[in-house]
């Protein structure tokens, strides 16, 4: 609150007039002043305490010697110590092993939750349950394998993706360039029959034939899939791409080609035993 | 303190105003500009760097285009959640050849420092189209007409002069193949050899939107997948001095 000026004692002015307007020159209030003194040795002291300085070609160091780059290497070291025991645990025992023990399997849940919010996600739902061209993976329905070696080679390799030599390979021809667009129809008309009932019945029949020639390979006989090729389960009603006519049309003529990136190179390998583990667990894991 | 006495005479003359008015900020800008010319460690000497390709160069100006650096940072700070979540804090040497540099100061979305390789160019495209389409929590916007905006590189040559004379060092050779490694690098049956050639094998030849001809999705892309793929952390050890 601004006190009204005092009258009685006589306050001296700066000087300074302007058209007759005088200043009055009041003291600064001693709190005030006594912290700016106190700021002023607070940031001397800083600049010798901290790097500051700069000279010609570098910069003063500080005496307490700090950086940032060496604090965050220290910070990093300190939780890797902490947690060293029970990753080097985790990245050396069998795969098939590690649900079966509770203090690893409990570590390996929660770390691996938490790589998967962070790196998985964003393809595969914060639930894990997907998005069209990205694979649900909390059902029993696995287009590479659903054991955990098989999940654990799948996340560390990636599939199809140009930084991994290892990375699952398999490229479903384009039919629209070897099929007529009838044959197309009829094989569409079929692979829908084999897990609900097809558009058109007659056509479907003409496209087993279709299917037999062309899809089998891949698909087996009987649609069911071929994991060694990623070829997906067309018989099971559960679609990477979508299951109406005309996805699947687009599917077969123009075909699909998901990639997934390795992770044997951001992630260690305890994280990714983790990630694997936390997948295996969700629900499909054989 | 008669000296102080004398501010009256300043005060009252222009010119001599400015004068010093001038000088003081001049100390200023020595101190605190000059020096960043001659310090060591502003100027980092760091493998791998090179400047962004003619298609790179277009896609980052997609990225400037659009204001995505008003969500997204390009800069991971030295902090150990942070290198966790985004992987080896940046460099200042990675950001060398960005004129204006991408740090921006708000995250809305995710620091995309190191966001190259992360995902399949698939992803980018489906999530640029329509971001909610992968991750329904997103608040992202949608950009696909990148895909029907198509470029031909006709004045990528002159942005790589203009880069060149603010210090990106940009050869005359590359230069004058702009154009031509522009859409080569989109098109992966074309001849690359000179665009490897010249900016190193690091260089991505992807048709990276899966469709024909060279659109701003390509060149978004490009950018996005190079992003902080350039140094190579497994052979490169920080100056912990720095
Ligand atoms: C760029 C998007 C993307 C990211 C990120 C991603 N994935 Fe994938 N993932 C895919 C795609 C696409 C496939 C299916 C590939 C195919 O079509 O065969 C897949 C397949 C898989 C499979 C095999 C599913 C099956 O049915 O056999 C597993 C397991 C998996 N991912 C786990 C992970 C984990 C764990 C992470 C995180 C470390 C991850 N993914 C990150 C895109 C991604
Ligand atoms: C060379 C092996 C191969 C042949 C031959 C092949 N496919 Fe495929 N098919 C695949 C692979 C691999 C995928 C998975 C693609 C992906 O994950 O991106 C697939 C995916 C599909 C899908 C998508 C399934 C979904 O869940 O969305 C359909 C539908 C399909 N194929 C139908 C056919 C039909 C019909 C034919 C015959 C005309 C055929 N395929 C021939 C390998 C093959
Ligand atoms: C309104 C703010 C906003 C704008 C503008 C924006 N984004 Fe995003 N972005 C987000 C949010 C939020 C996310 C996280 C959710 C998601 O993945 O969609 C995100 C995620 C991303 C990701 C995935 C990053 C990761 O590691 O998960 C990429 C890549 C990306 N954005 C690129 C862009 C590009 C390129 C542009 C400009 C064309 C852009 N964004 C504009 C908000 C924004």
């Amino acid at each position: 609150m601004a006190k009204k000026p005092e009258t009685k004692q006589e306050v001296s002015t700066t000087g300074h007039s302007w058209d007759g307007i005088e200043e009055y020159n009041n003291p600064l209030p001693r709190w005030w002043l006594w912290t700016l003194y106190l700021c002023i040795i607070w940031g001397i002291g800083y600049t010798i305490a901290y790097p500051a300085w700069p000279m010609i070609n570098g910069a003063t160091k500080g005496v307490l010697g700090y950086s940032t780059r060496a604090e965050v290497a220290a910070d990093i070291a300190a939780v890797e110590a902490q947690n060293e025991a029970i990753n080097t645990k985790l990245a050396g025992t069998e795969l098939t092993e590690i649900s079966a023990d509770p203090e690893l399997n409990g570590y390996a849940q929660s770390a691996g939750a938490a790589v998967f919010k962070t790196w998985c996600a964003q393809c595969h739902g914060s639930g894990a349950a997907g998005a069209k061209g990205y694979p649900n993976l909390l059902d029993n329905d696995w287009l590479w394998g659903g054991d955990i070696e098989a999940i654990h080679t799948t996340i560390s390799h990636g599939v199809r993706n140009e930084t991994d030599d290892d990375a699952h390979y398999s490229e479903m021809p384009a039919f629209g360039e070897m099929l007529e667009n009838e044959e197309i129809d009829q094989v569409v008309n079929y692979v829908l029959s084999l897990s609900g009932d097809a558009p058109d019945a007659a056509l479907a029949e003409a496209g087993a034939v279709v299917f037999e020639d062309n899809c089998a390979v891949c698909h087996m006989e009987d649609g069911t899939g071929d994991r060694s090729q990623g070829a997906p389960n067309l018989a099971d009603a559960i679609w990477l791409y979508g299951g109406d006519f005309d996805t699947v049309k687009e599917t077969v003529t123009y075909s699909r080609f998901g990639v997934m990136p390795n992770w044997n190179e951001r992630l260690t390998e305890a994280q990714v035993r983790a990630v694997a583990t936390y997948v295996h667990s969700l629900g499909g894991g054989e | 303190m008669a000296i102080l006495d004398k501010h009256g005479v300043i005060e009252k003359n222009v010119t001599l105003l400015s004068v010093f008015a001038f000088l003081v900020v001049t100390i200023g800008g020595l101190v605190e500009i000059a020096p960043l010319f001659w310090l060591e460690n502003t100027i980092e000497d760091v493998d791998g760097m090179r400047p962004y390709t003619p298609l790179e160069l277009a896609g980052r100006d997609v990225y400037i285009r659009e204001g995505c650096y008003v969500c997204h940072s390009q800069m991971i700070r030295p902090m150990r959640d942070e290198v966790e979540r985004y992987g080896h804090y940046s460099l200042a040497a990675e950001s060398q050849y960005d004129h204006p540099f991408q740090w921006g100061s708000k995250r809305t979305g995710p620091d995309l420092a190191r966001v190259g390789g992360r995902y399949s160019d698939e992803w980018h495209v489906d999530h640029l189209a329509d971001p909610q389409s992968v991750v329904p929590e997103s608040v992202m916007p949608k950009y696909g007409f990148l895909s029907h905006r198509s470029l031909e590189g006709t004045y990528i040559e002159d942005n790589m002069k203009v880069h060149a004379v603010v210090g990106v060092p940009y050869t005359d050779e590359m230069m004058e193949n702009a154009q031509a490694d522009f859409l080569a690098q989109a098109d992966p049956d074309s001849d690359y050899d000179g665009l490897i050639e010249r900016y190193g094998e690091s260089v991505q030849v992807r048709n990276f939107d899966g469709e024909a001809g060279v659109s701003e999705m390509d060149a978004l892309v490009a950018y996005l997948q190079m992003l902080g793929t350039l140094v190579d952390f497994s052979t490169f050890t920080p100056d912990a001095s720095r």
